[in-house]
């Protein structure tokens, strides 16, 4: 049956196993409630029972993939229906799952990234005594997640949307006795409810323009609307990816969220959630087609958010704000070739998933050395671990040269797609991202050379060893994964991109020189980074205490003044505003108010006084009525 | 000469019921006074309910018998069935007979002197006085031939047999008597009077028409020129007697203070099915005999609905005291009939027959819950005492919170349903002008509506307050069929919404 049109392709229903692709998101909701709202005894069995849900999807998800190869290319988008949530008139909303090369690519990623994290946290929170609040909130994650990525209506994305938003809040804060955890867990709530705003204002103008917000509704209509409506449409869909993906101007809260535990900034804040806003860019791809305006939009806010975030990385003293400000940066880039258009949404998710595969490797790395250095973050009081903790610098060393983007590693091909594809398009947003890929050269040598080369600078307590068995296997997959994974995703079967194309389109605009010179080109900009690493930060001992710095150092370790033009332009104006608020409405709004009431109060009292007791005024008022009716009805008449 | 026709099997709803009325008065005379409460109430009960069924076996009848004096008909079965539903549940609290330590809400002798020694013997005795019921069953029948006549005279009559028995119940409360019977006498008095203006308003529409057959005297209308005076002056007096009689400003002066004295179950009663039958009557009137009149009596509508509603919301604001407050509430809400009433066409008649049924039950569960509220002087009406209600049993302040936000019109109660269907069939009929009225007015309800949840909830008790009386078997069954009317038509109006448009057409 066909169901109308996605993209350049139709969707149809299917029987068999997509029918049970609901079981996807059931699974990880089962187990969220079964942890939070089950007896403190299932503590027992927290790893079992926490990392089963995720493992299941990730089951369903591999099992939907493989019948989705044996269908023809044009047939791989399947819609399946749930049930209808409300109609009101002609407005109904269904709940329903879009499972289609785009979705099911997330969902691999979701749960296949989610599960070996979960298998990590099992070693990783071990000692925490809340661990199974710790497991439901995850495993509530990935339902909210899969939720987002699955959905076939904006309405729906949108409980998906603040379902990951819900749980991200959560995470940051799980150690809430810790001031910072909350301040950042409600940092980062704040500034997710401006991108928020943003995404519930344009499913409400969908509402308006299209009468509909499913996807079979809005994308085939999106060709015939107006562009204002599409500029503004993708607009305030930007600014809701820019909240949840922290990019450009509401990234603030990212950095802060690296309260969390370390598992949930490599699942959370790295790997899935943030990148939902390119999904959703990609995913929007129709209404982006109408609306240039917002396209560059898009274009310029991944180039500056690519810049900033490599800048910040720079000069972090705490080893997993360097790797907030990369993934910020990583980020900047899928959103940069999703604002490309055809030419760039393939890149997008891409480097979407080696980034997920990559990322997570090195989060989890850095967690890996955080549980043997006393959760000590600080990389000036690491140094030399490369002896003693091989696992951990094996594996993250995969996870760096597959960022800084060395051959065969994943990051080399996906970040190269979208510099070659960033060029073609346009100059200026190419030399960006290729100034990006020497800064990111030059920020992630930073990090490996002070965290696992040069003198030892330990605490005096610290007695770093290697993390158990639990959390070194899913960090050698995650290795291999950014070891072969680009290659792979790039190569394998038709590739990524032809694989997508039915979802995304395809344009391939030619580059003005051979593609292999502009890889020569990006490796030589990406070595020349590691070598100003190397010459700064391997060559001569570290000082414990960070020095002075330049001005750009000092601008950078104060994220760029993120928080002080936020101060500035939001929170001073918002509470003047509210302080003038609350003025106008005890003076103003309530005098009225209250002036009102007192007003019908007194008539109120005047009137009672019509009510005497005494059956002769009764009788009186009674009268006079009855005359003035008399005389009303013969006046209507007589003129 | 021929004898009259009379159809039996129609009228038969009303004649059950007087007859059970001239039956309960043999019972009060000839069965021995042990059992003549229970015989009374088996009796009273028991013609409700075969009256009802025969209402919704004739349902679909439309026809005019007793030589025309009743019109049997779509509104006219609807009242009647909810007046005999409502009657049932009334009745179920007049047997209420725990709140009083084995007495019920009735004096034991009425015509005993207040505080004298005869009272206080018949109190000990434990004396109940039944004939409350036949008294009650007389008034039921008046209310269930009131909106059904069709003709002026036995309109009248209709109007003077619903009134007399409740003049007299109205006399009869157990506790604070002198209160209750200066109620009787104040609400006799001016019965009387404004029974004098309709009787008049009569006079001079027959002396126009030559008839008092509705039918006559709407085809009438067109045909007698310059002697308009006359018939305008009666439609003018008749509005008067019939808007004393639902309470409409300025003839509702009566209603705070027979509400008050009255004992509270008759109340409730009076409330409830006097409203609606009058109401009936009302839209029958202005419909059928002087529908053709409309532009002219119109505008004399709107201003009493607007004025009642403005006396009813505001006045209720500065009451302490809960019947009184409910009593100027039931002001407001005729108010807002008469919005439908003023529309005149069948969606007009359709939304009032439906806010008429929401009312009723929504009021009579309501004063209800007020005789479980009690202290060492019996009821504690007294808005002070009910504080922290919510508290001490917040079943009890819930359900009549539930009750509260239905007058208020809140969304999800049968309130709210009344409202929108009155004002948009207003609407429809072009006043738009009432309709803003009935909405602000509404808002200003609203605030002493809320005023008692938050007494009830978010209020420390009072420390000396009273108690929540656990009621019997008849008194729970009665407040929650209120309680489950008052949801059911708030979720799912559908059905009886669907019976009042079907039901809403007047036969000529």
């Amino acid at each position: 049956m066909t169901l109308g049109e996605i993209g350049e392709q139709t969707v149809s229903t299917a029987g068999g196993v997509f029918s049970a692709a609901w079981l996807l998101i059931v699974f990880p909701l089962i187990g969220a409630a079964a942890l939070l709202l089950g007896s403190r005894r299932l503590d027992r069995a927290y790893g079992v029972l926490g990392c089963m849900a995720p493992l299941a999807s990730f089951v369903v998800a591999a099992a939907l993939f493989v019948a989705m190869l044996g269908r023809e290319p044009e047939q791989r988008a399947i819609s399946v229906p749930l049930y209808d949530l409300f109609a009101v008139g002609d407005y109904q909303v269904g709940v329903g799952l879009l499972v289609d090369q785009l979705s099911i690519a997330f969902s691999l990623l979701i749960t296949g990234v989610g599960s070996l994290i979960h298998v990590y946290s099992i070693g990783y929170m071990a000692h925490d005594e809340n661990r199974q609040r710790f497991f439901g909130y995850l495993n509530l994650f990935v339902a909210a997640m899969l939720l987002l990525v699955l959905a076939d209506d904006y309405l729906v994305l949108y409980v998906g949307w603040e379902g990951v938003g819900l749980a991200s809040y959560l995470l940051i804060g799980f150690w809430q006795h810790k001031d910072s955890a909350a301040v950042a867990a409600k940092k980062a709530f704040v500034v997710n409810r401006v991108g928020d705003f943003g995404m519930s204002l344009a499913v409400m103008s969908m509402v308006v323009v299209f009468g509909t917000t499913a996807f079979a509704g809005v994308f085939p209509a999106a060709a015939d609307a107006s562009e204002g409506w599409l500029i503004a449409i993708g607009l305030l869909l930007l600014l809701g990816a820019c909240g949840k993906s922290a990019q450009f101007p509401l990234q603030s809260w990212l950095l802060d969220a690296m309260e969390g535990p370390t598992p949930v900034s490599a699942l959370i804040h790295a790997a899935t959630m943030v990148t939902a806003g390119v999904y959703l860019v990609v995913r929007s791809a129709a209404i982006y087609a109408g609306a240039e305006p917002a396209q560059t939009a898009v274009v310029v806010v991944g180039t500056i958010t690519a810049l900033m975030g490599a800048i910040i990385g720079c000069a972090k003293d705490d080893i997993k704000k360097a790797l907030a400000g990369s993934t910020m940066s990583q980020i900047g880039y899928m959103m940069l070739a999703a604002g490309l258009g055809p030419a760039g949404y393939a890149f997008a998710i891409f480097h979407l998933l080696t980034h997920g595969f990559f990322k997570a490797e090195l989060f989890l790395g850095a967690g890996s050395v955080m549980h043997g250095m006393n959760d000590e973050v600080d990389m000036r009081r690491y140094g030399g671990l490369r002896t003693v903790m091989r696992t951990t610098y094996v594996t993250f060393a995969a996870g760096y040269l597959a960022i800084i983007g060395i051959p065969p590693f994943a990051g080399f091909f996906s970040k190269d797609s979208i510099i070659e594809a960033a060029f073609a398009n346009n100059f200026v947003a190419g030399l960006g991202a290729l100034v990006g890929a020497g800064i990111t050269g030059f920020y992630m040598t930073r990090v490996m050379l002070m965290t696992f080369f040069g003198e030892r600078r330990w605490a005096p307590d610290a007695h770093p060893h290697e993390s158990p068995s639990v959390m070194t296997v899913p960090l050698w997959i995650l290795a291999g994964l950014s070891l072969v994974g680009g290659a792979a995703l790039l190569y394998v079967g038709g590739g990524i991109v032809q694989w997508l194309e039915p979802v995304t389109g395809e344009e391939h605009v030619e580059l003005g020189i051979p593609v292999w010179a502009m890889t020569l080109v990006i490796l030589a900009v990406v070595l020349v980074g590691v070598a100003v690493a190397w010459q700064i930060f391997g060559r001569q001992p570290l000082p414990v205490t960070a020095p002075a710095g330049s001005p750009v150092t000092v601008a950078a370790r104060r994220d760029l003044y993120g928080d002080a033009v936020n101060e500035a332009v939001f929170m001073r104006p918002g509470q003047y505003l509210t302080r003038s608020l609350v003025y106008v409405d005890n003076r103003g709004v309530d005098g009225a108010v209250v002036g009102t009431a007192s007003a019908v109060g007194q008539f109120s009292s005047r009137l009672r006084r019509w009510q005497t007791g005494f059956v002769r005024s009764y009788a009186l008022s009674m009268l006079a009525g009855a005359a003035v009716v008399v005389i009303a009805m013969l006046l209507v008449r007589l003129p | 000469m021929t004898a009259p026709t009379i159809e039996y099997a129609e009228l038969l709803p009303m004649l059950i019921v007087f007859g059970a009325a001239v039956v309960g008065v043999l019972v009060e005379a000839f069965v021995p006074r042990r059992a003549r409460h229970a015989v009374q109430l088996g009796l009273a009960l028991a013609a409700l309910i075969a009256a009802f069924v025969q209402v919704v076996r004739l349902s679909g009848t439309e026809i005019v018998g007793a030589e025309g004096a009743v019109a049997v008909d779509g509104p006219a079965l609807f009242l009647q069935g909810a007046i005999l539903l409502l009657s049932a549940v009334s009745l179920l609290f007049f047997a209420e007979r725990r709140l009083e330590g084995g007495g019920d809400a009735f004096a034991p002798g009425a015509s005993s002197l207040p505080g004298s020694e005869a009272e206080r013997t018949l109190v000990a005795q434990r004396v109940l006085q039944s004939e409350v019921y036949p008294l009650t069953m007389f008034a039921v029948g008046g209310m269930l031939l009131f909106p059904a006549a069709n003709d002026l005279l036995a309109m009248f009559v209709a109007l003077e047999v619903l009134s007399l028995p409740l003049y007299l119940l109205a006399g009869m409360a157990r506790r604070r008597r002198l209160l209750s019977q200066e109620a009787a006498l104040k609400y006799f008095l001016l019965g009387a009077f404004s029974s004098a203006f309709f009787l008049f308003g009569m006079a001079l529409v027959y002396g126009f028409a030559g008839s008092v057959r509705l039918s006559d005297i709407d085809a009438t209308l067109g045909a007698r020129v310059g002697q308009e005076g006359l018939l305008l002056a009666g439609v003018g007096l008749i509005a008067v007697g019939l808007m004393f009689k639902v309470g409409a400003a300025p003839f509702h002066t009566w209603t705070p203070d027979v509400y008050q004295g009255a004992p509270t179950p008759v109340t409730g009663f009076m409330a409830a099915c006097t409203k609606i039958a009058a109401f009936g009557a009302m839209a029958r009137i202005f419909y059928v005999a002087f529908g053709g009149l409309r532009t002219d009596w119109q505008p004399m509508f709107w201003v009493i609905a607007i004025l009642t509603m403005v006396v009813g919301a505001v006045v209720a604001l500065t009451q302490n005291d809960v019947k009184r407050m409910l009593a100027y509430s039931s002001i407001a809400h005729a108010g807002f009939v008469l919005i439908g009433v003023v529309a005149a066409d069948e969606l007009g008649t359709a939304s009032v027959l439906f806010y008429l049924v929401a009312y009723g039950f929504a009021t009579v569960g309501a004063f209800a819950v007020v005789t479980l509220v009690r202290d060492a002087g019996g009821e504690a009406t007294h808005l002070a005492n009910w504080a922290g209600l919510g508290r001490r049993s917040p079943l009890v302040a819930g359900v009549f919170a539930l009750f509260l936000l239905a007058f208020a019109g809140i969304p999800l109660t049968s309130g709210f349903v009344g409202k929108l269907a009155v004002f948009s069939a207003a609407i429809d009929a072009g006043a738009v002008l009432l309709v803003i009225v009935g909405l602000v007015t509404s808002a200003i309800a609203a605030f002493f509506y809320v005023r008692v949840i938050v007494l009830m909830f978010f209020t420390e008790p009072a420390p000396e307050g009273p108690t929540v009386a656990v009621p019997s078997a008849g008194t729970t069954v009665g407040i929650a069929v209120g309680v489950a009317a008052t949801v059911a038509l708030g979720i799912l109006p559908g059905p009886v919404l669907d019976l009042a448009q079907q039901a809403a057409t007047f036969v000529r």
